[in-house]
């Protein structure tokens, strides 16, 4: 007798324990199945976690919830050689009862999330990987078959929530293999220190985080960013590229983040910390235009899997979790209604998403992956212009500022000519608007 | 070659992970070796951040899965050719990782 569930989700990372926890708290018969030794075990994040949607899931996580540190202050920095520029924002007001983001390490989240699963009813069953997605004659997914023995198993829908690679849509024929130009690989450590030497550091008091995005010449002119978190007894480092640009071989993954480290300005930051992890992760950056198919009968595809990823925003988890919460309240109400778990009925969810942040969000960026890719210059010369023109601004020597200026203009238009730069600021507008 | 250098330093990094290891059933495989052999610029071998993938003295990629961390970025680029049959590794097998 196969055993048959409301629904199996597969996959614990942040999409998927959404999608579990919303359909076990509401009472159905859930399981998910997840292929590491313990929830997080395959999982990567920078990571930053977004209260506001962790908070319409569970509103009392802050009980419990194993974060890192609530951040107080954002820095973006553009790296020249050996110098950059950059903003900081900070504020006292995110010293509040219920900050807005966490860093966080992503296992030690998972794990607490399979404890709140457990506690509300849902079935998590780890180091089973699902090998299949089983269909009936008409082509409905009835069910998935693990590799367990007996491994088969049936459900009224299946959430597919199984993270970047997305194996079982690609395999089901749902999605094709992503674009080099469409996927990011990025490469993290995780650097172990004493929490006074963080606090020193980055001017924060305990609890209280700061996190740092990166971009410029630590990218070697390929499209990509890098990061640095502070957790509460480490730090997190990490710089990623489109897989395209790494694919032209100028520099490998690992190199990169090792210069990351030793650049002058971010060394002195993590100096005397220990490595105590290093992964690698693919990112979804293809945004709306990189979708795929987002339900069929019988099954629908969350997070990573499905592309949701706002890379101008370098929101990933917040989007995953929504879209985990979405599908999940698609099949209570279908279930409610006693619908059958068609095509049809689960077009709901594509609705629910297109009401959403999630797909306002994408569509307002539609442009930008294919402009940042095709424009190098974003990454490349205008990191080294601007650094170059504000290490020339600030320097006093002498120089009349109206010489200065002339330098600079001239540089930057040597560079890319004036119709280039007209060009570029149009192309800006045109990717962020 | 000066590849050798951040090949040392990926070896150190990746010693640092918990990996339990499914012996000799890997999860990724190469297809077959004539094709990386025609395969001009074997990206498999620059931009996999394990250093799984290395160049041989046949003019083919050798691979070695021990130190995988199942990114897929090797599926990635080898998607013209199809040369490498990509899967998860058996449930509770390959990397673990204790912060992610």
């Amino acid at each position: 007798m196969v055993e048959k569930f409301d629904a199996i989700v597969i996959g614990a990372g942040p999409s998927g324990n959404a999608a579990t926890y919303t359909l076990a708290k509401q009472g159905l018969k859930v399981l998910q199945l997840e292929r590491g030794e313990y929830p997080g075990a395959k999982n990567v994040q920078g990571g930053i976690m977004y209260a506001h949607e962790l908070e319409k899931i569970i509103p009392d996580f802050r009980d419990d919830c194993p974060t890192e540190r609530h951040i107080i202050e954002q820095r973006i920095w553009l790296l020249g050689d050996d110098n950059y520029i950059g903003t900081n924002y900070r504020s006292e007001s995110y010293n509040s009862d219920t900050p807005n983001r966490y860093t966080i390490i992503r296992a030690n989240i998972d794990k607490w999330w399979g404890e709140r699963i457990r506690k509300v009813g849902g079935l998590q069953i780890c180091e089973t990987t699902v090998t299949e997605l089983i269909r009936d004659a008409s082509g409905k997914v009835i069910g998935v078959r693990t590799d367990r023995e007996g491994g088969e198993i049936h459900a009224d829908v299946v959430i597919m929530a199984d993270g970047v690679n997305a194996l079982l849509a690609k395999r089901s024929g749902f999605q094709g293999e992503a674009a080099p130009e469409n996927v990011a690989l990025a490469v993290k450590e995780i650097l172990f220190i004493d929490p006074e030497l963080i606090q020193q550091r980055f001017g924060i008091k305990e609890d209280e985080g700061v996190v740092i995005e990166i971009m410029g010449k630590v990218t070697k002119g390929m499209v990509g960013t890098a990061f640095l978190y502070t957790n509460k007894e480490s730090l997190t480092i990490g710089i990623g590229c489109l897989i395209s640009d790494f694919k032209e071989g100028d520099c490998t993954p690992y190199k990169m983040l090792e210069d990351l480290k030793n650049h002058p300005v971010i060394k002195p930051l993590i100096e005397g910390a220990e490595m105590k992890e290093y992964a690698a992760h693919m990112i979804p950056e293809g945004g709306f235009k990189a979708i795929p198919q987002l339900y069929g009968d019988g099954w629908m595809v969350v997070g990573d899997a499905a592309h949701f990823n706002n890379a101008a925003h370098r929101e990933g988890s917040n989007l995953a979790m929504a879209s985990g919460r979405m599908a999940a309240e698609t099949v209570i109400a279908l279930k409610e209604a006693g619908k059958p778990f068609v095509a049809g009925n689960l077009a709901a969810y594509k609705k629910a998403l297109d009401d959403s942040f999630i797909i306002k969000d994408l569509k307002k960026y539609r442009e930008l992956p294919g402009i940042m890719h095709a424009n190098k210059q974003f990454f490349g010369a205008y990191p080294d212009e601007i650094t170059q023109a504000a290490h020339n601004w600030f320097t006093v020597d002498s120089v009349d500022k109206r010489t200065k200026e002339v330098s600079i203009m001239k540089s930057f238009v040597k560079r890319r000519s004036v119709f280039g730069l007209v060009g570029d600021a149009i192309k800006l507008v045109r990717a962020m608007r | 070659m000066n590849m050798m250098v951040p090949m040392v330093k990926v070896e150190e990094k990746l010693y640092q992970n918990r990996y339990i290891v499914d012996e000799s059933r890997p999860h990724i495989q190469i297809k077959d070796a004539d094709v990386c052999k025609s395969c001009e610029k074997q990206a498999c071998t620059f931009c996999c951040p394990a250093a799984c993938y290395s160049k041989n003295e046949l003019g083919s990629v050798t691979l070695a899965t021990d130190g995988c961390l199942e990114c897929g970025t090797c599926r990635v680029v080898c998607q013209d050719k199809g040369n490498i049959a990509w899967d998860y590794p058996r449930g509770g097998y390959g990397i673990s990782y204790k912060f992610g």
